[in-house]
C-alpha cells in the first residue's frame, strides 16, 4: 500500500492540484512534458508562488491552469492573454504566466497576442504548438504545416503556417525561444529565464498530438520525438525570418531574442499618472 | 433514390447541406459540432460537394465570411454550438439584418462556466433577438431534412432571413439513428438555386451595402420589415413543409405539431429530443390509465408560433412547459413566451414550468410522467402555486 503511494508522488506534487489526476492527455501527448518543464521552471527561478497565476485557454494544453496548484484560471477559448493582461496591470506585483494551445493563443485569440507583445505586457507566454486543435479532434490551425493532414484538411492543407517567433518578434516581444519536449533541459532554462524577465516573453513548445496530428501524419510518438532530434538545429540567436517550420529542411531552435523596452506598465506610469501620486505610491 | 443509413444527427445534418448545395462553408471547430464541420470538409476535398470550404479562425469570421459569401450570391452554411455560437452574436444580427438566408446547424451545448459538453437549450434561446429564424428539430432525420427546407424558407422572397436548425448536442449530434438520405434530383426539384435580387455584390450592378443611418430616416422601418418577414416565415414555414410532405412523404406539421390533442384536458409543452419521451409518457397515460393527456411540440421559436399555440392549448385546463434552458432570473425561455402568448384569455390554461435536463442530465419517463401526473393533479387549481419548478436540483 505505502510503495503504492509512493510510486504515486511526483516531484512536483506540491505544484500539482494532485485531486484533479489522473489528467485528460493522452498516453505519448508531448502538453505534460510542457507542463512540468513549466513548473520545474517556475520553481527554480525562485519566484514568489504565492504571487504567480496561471492563465489559460480552452484545449488539451489549456488544461494546464486547471492542474497547477497555484492560483490559476481556465478562460474562454482564446482569452487567455486579455485575462492575464487584466490581472498584471490591476496588480503589478503577480507574475503572470500563460499556458495555453496554438489553437487558443493564434487562432482564436490571434489578436491578443500580437497587442499584448505591442504594448510589452509583462507576461510569460507559453504555448504548447502540437500543430493542430488536439482537444476538438485534431482539425487544421493557423500553425498546421503546409501540406500536413488533419480532419478538415483530408488530403493536405494548402495554407501556410505562421512562424510564431517571427510574429512574436515582429509584435514587439521582449523574450523569444523555441524548444521542443525533446529539449526538456533547455526548455526548462529558457522559461525559468523568460519568468525573470520584464516584458513580453514567449516560449513556443513544439509537442506532439499523436491522437490526432501524429496519427493522420503517420507519425508513431517515438517518429515524432526522433523528428525532434533529427531534424531540429540549435542555433541561438537566429533571425526570427528564418523561423519557418519545415521538418525536412530542419527546424530552427532556441532563443532567438532577449532584449529590454519599457514595459505595458512603465510606460502608463510614465505617461499617464501624476508624478505626485506615483512618489506617493513609492513611499507608501 | 432515397437511402437509408445509419447516421448521427451530425452527419444527418451535413448530408441536407451538401444536398443543398451549399456553395460556401466557413466553420470553426466546437465540440458538439465539430463532425458537421469534418463531414463538410471531407465532401469538398472528395469533389461529392462543389464548394469552398474555409477553416476559419473563430466563430465570429466564420459568420463574416459566411455573410459576405451568401452577398455575392453563394448559398452558404455553417455550424456552431455554445461558445461559439455566442462569439457570433455580433455578426447573427448582420445577417439577418442585410436580409441574407446564411443557414447554420446550432448544435444546442450549455454555455460555461461551468463548462460541459452536454446539451442545453440555452446557447441558441440566447440568440432569440437576432432576427433569425429558429426551427427545433427531435431526430437525425428531421435535422437532415430541416436543413434542406431551411433554405427554401429563409430565400422565399416573402422572408429573406437566416435560419437555425438546432438540435441538441450529444443526444442528437453523436448518437446514431436508421436516417433517408435524399435524392439528390428531388432535392434540386425541391429547392432551386439561390438567385437573389435584393442583395448582391455583382461587379456588374454595383449596389452598396450596409449604409449609416444617421439620422431618423429608416431605421424603424427598417426592423418593422424584419418584423414583417418573420410574420411572412409563418405560412412559409407551413407551406414548405406541405411541398416537402409532398415531394418526400414527411410532413413536421410547420410551426408546431400536435399530438392527442383533441379531447384533452391537460398537456405536455417541450421541444428538442425531449419530445419523444414526453410523447412516450402521453401514450402510457392515455393507453392504461385513460388521463386526458396531449403533447405538444413547439418546432419553431422565432418566429413564435403564438396563434397556433393559443388554438391549440386555449381549452385546456393545464400545460406544463419543460425545457432543458432557463433565462436566469426569470424561467425558462419557452414558458416565458407562452405565459404572455396567453395572457389575458379568460380560458387560457393554468401554467406550469419545468427547467430539466439542463447541461444534459437525463431525462427519464419516470420523471415526465410524475410530472405529467402532477400537472393532471394541479388541473383544477384555481392559480397554480410556484409554477416554475427547478425539477431536478440536488441537495434541495
Ligand atoms: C469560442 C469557442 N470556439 C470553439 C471552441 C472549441 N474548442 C475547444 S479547444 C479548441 C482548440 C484548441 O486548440 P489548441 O489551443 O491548439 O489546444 P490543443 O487542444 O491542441 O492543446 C477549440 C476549437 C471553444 N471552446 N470556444
Ligand atoms: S488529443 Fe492530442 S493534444 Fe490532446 S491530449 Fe491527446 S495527444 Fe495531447
Ligand atoms: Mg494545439
Amino acid at each position: 500500500m505505502n510503495q503504492h503511494k509512493k510510486q504515486q508522488s511526483h516531484p512536483l506534487d506540491g505544484l500539482l492540484r494532485t485531486d484533479r489526476i489522473p489528467h485528460i492527455w493522452c498516453p505519448g501527448c508531448g502538453i505534460g512534458t510542457a507542463f512540468s518543464s513549466c513548473l520545474i521552471a517556475m520553481k527554480e527561478s525562485g519566484i514568489d508562488l504565492k504571487k504567480t497565476v496561471m492563465v489559460s485557454g480552452i484545449g488539451c494544453s489549456g488544461r494546464g491552469a486547471g492542474y497547477a496548484n497555484l492560483d490559476s484560471y481556465h478562460t474562454t477559448h482564446g482569452r487567455a492573454i486579455p485575462f492575464a493582461t487584466g490581472m498584471k496591470l490591476a496588480n503589478p506585483e503577480l507574475n503572470v504566466v500563460v499556458f495555453s494551445g496554438d489553437g487558443d493563443l493564434f487562432a482564436i485569440g490571434g489578436n491578443h497576442f500580437i497587442h499584448a507583445a505591442r504594448r510589452n505586457v509583462d507576461l510569460t507566454i507559453v504555448c504548447v504548438n502540437n500543430f493542430n486543435y488536439g482537444m476538438t479532434g485534431g482539425q487544421v490551425a493557423a500553425t498546421t504545416p503546409l501540406g500536413a493532414k488533419t480532419t478538415t484538411t483530408p488530403v493536405g492543407n494548402p495554407e501556410p503556417a505562421f512562424n510564431l517567433p517571427l510574429l512574436a518578434y515582429a509584435s514587439g516581444a521582449t523574450y523569444v525561444a523555441r524548444w521542443t519536449i525533446l529539449h526538456t533541459r533547455d526548455l526548462t532554462d529558457c522559461i525559468e529565464e523568460a519568468f525573470l524577465r520584464r516584458g513580453f516573453s514567449f516560449i513556443e513548445v513544439l509537442a506532439p498530438c499523436p491522437v490526432n496530428y501524429g496519427r493522420r501524419n503517420k507519425e508513431k510518438p517515438l517518429d515524432t520525438l526522433r523528428i525532434y532530434q533529427e531534424q531540429t538545429i540549435i542555433k541561438n540567436d537566429a533571425h526570427p525570418s528564418e523561423l519557418d517550420i519545415d521538418f525536412n529542411r530542419g527546424v530552427i531552435l532556441g532563443k532567438f531574442v532577449d532584449v529590454e523596452r519599457p514595459t505595458c506598465s512603465e510606460r502608463y506610469d510614465d505617461t499617464c499618472r501624476p508624478k505626485e501620486l506615483l512618489e506617493e505610491e513609492k513611499a507608501a | 433514390m432515397e437511402k437509408r443509413k445509419m447516421l448521427t444527427g451530425n452527419y444527418a445534418a451535413a448530408h441536407g447541406a451538401r444536398l443543398a448545395r451549399v456553395e460556401v462553408v466557413p466553420v470553426y471547430p466546437i465540440t458538439p459540432q465539430t463532425h458537421i464541420m469534418e463531414k463538410m470538409a471531407a465532401f469538398v476535398e472528395s469533389g461529392e460537394l462543389d464548394a469552398e470550404f474555409v477553416p476559419v479562425e473563430s466563430e465570429h469570421s466564420a459568420m463574416a465570411v459566411a455573410i459576405a459569401a451568401q452577398a455575392t450570391g453563394a448559398r452558404t452554411f455553417t455550424a456552431s454550438s455554445a461558445q461559439g455560437l455566442v462569439y457570433m452574436h455580433e455578426n447573427l444580427f448582420v445577417a439577418s439584418g442585410l436580409r441574407l438566408p446564411v443557414v447554420m446547424a446550432m448544435v444546442n451545448r450549455t454555455i460555461g462556466p461551468p463548462t460541459t459538453i452536454c446539451p442545453d437549450l440555452g446557447d441558441s434561446l440566447d440568440q432569440r433577438d437576432t432576427g433569425w429564424i429558429q426551427i427545433y428539430t427531435e431526430s437525425a432525420q428531421e435535422a437532415h431534412d430541416m436543413i434542406i427546407q431551411a433554405y427554401r424558407v429563409g430565400e422565399d422572397e416573402r422572408v429573406l432571413l437566416p435560419v437555425g436548425i438546432c438540435f441538441e448536442g450529444m443526444i442528437i449530434s453523436h448518437y446514431m439513428e436508421p436516417v433517408e438520405i435524399l435524392d439528390q434530383e428531388k432535392v434540386d426539384l425541391f429547392l432551386p438555386p439561390y438567385r437573389p435580387e435584393h442583395v448582391i455584390l455583382d461587379p456588374d450592378r454595383p449596389m452598396s451595402v450596409h449604409q449609416l443611418v444617421l439620422d431618423d430616416s429608416y431605421y424603424t422601418e427598417y426592423r418593422y420589415q424584419q418584423q414583417v418577414a418573420m410574420e411572412a416565415a409563418k405560412g412559409v414555414i407551413r407551406e414548405v413543409d406541405e411541398v416537402f410532405g409532398e415531394a418526400f412523404g414527411r410532413r413536421y406539421g410547420g410551426l408546431i405539431s400536435t399530438e392527442m390533442m383533441e379531447d384533452a384536458e391537460v398537456a405536455l409543452l417541450t421541444l428538442g429530443s425531449m419530445a419523444s419521451t414526453a410523447r412516450a409518457v402521453v401514450n402510457q397515460l392515455r393507453k392504461d390509465e385513460g388521463i386526458p393527456i396531449g403533447l405538444v411540440k413547439l418546432r419553431v421559436f422565432r418566429p413564435f408560433p403564438d396563434a397556433e399555440l393559443r388554438e391549440s392549448l386555449s381549452n385546456l385546463k393545464a400545460v406544463a412547459v419543460l425545457e432543458r434552458d432557463v433565462s436566469i432570473g426569470a424561467g425558462g425561455a419557452v414558458y416565458l413566451e407562452l405565459a404572455h402568448c396567453l395572457r389575458k384569455r379568460h380560458d387560457s390554461p393554468l401554467l406550469t414550468n419545468y427547467i430539466i435536463g439542463l447541461g444534459g442530465r437525463d431525462v427519464t419517463f419516470e420523471e415526465i410522467k410524475d410530472i405529467a401526473l402532477n400537472l393532471f393533479e394541479e388541473r383544477d387549481a384555481e392559480v397554480m402555486t410556484n409554477p416554475i419548478r427547478w425539477y431536478q436540483v440536488r441537495g434541495l
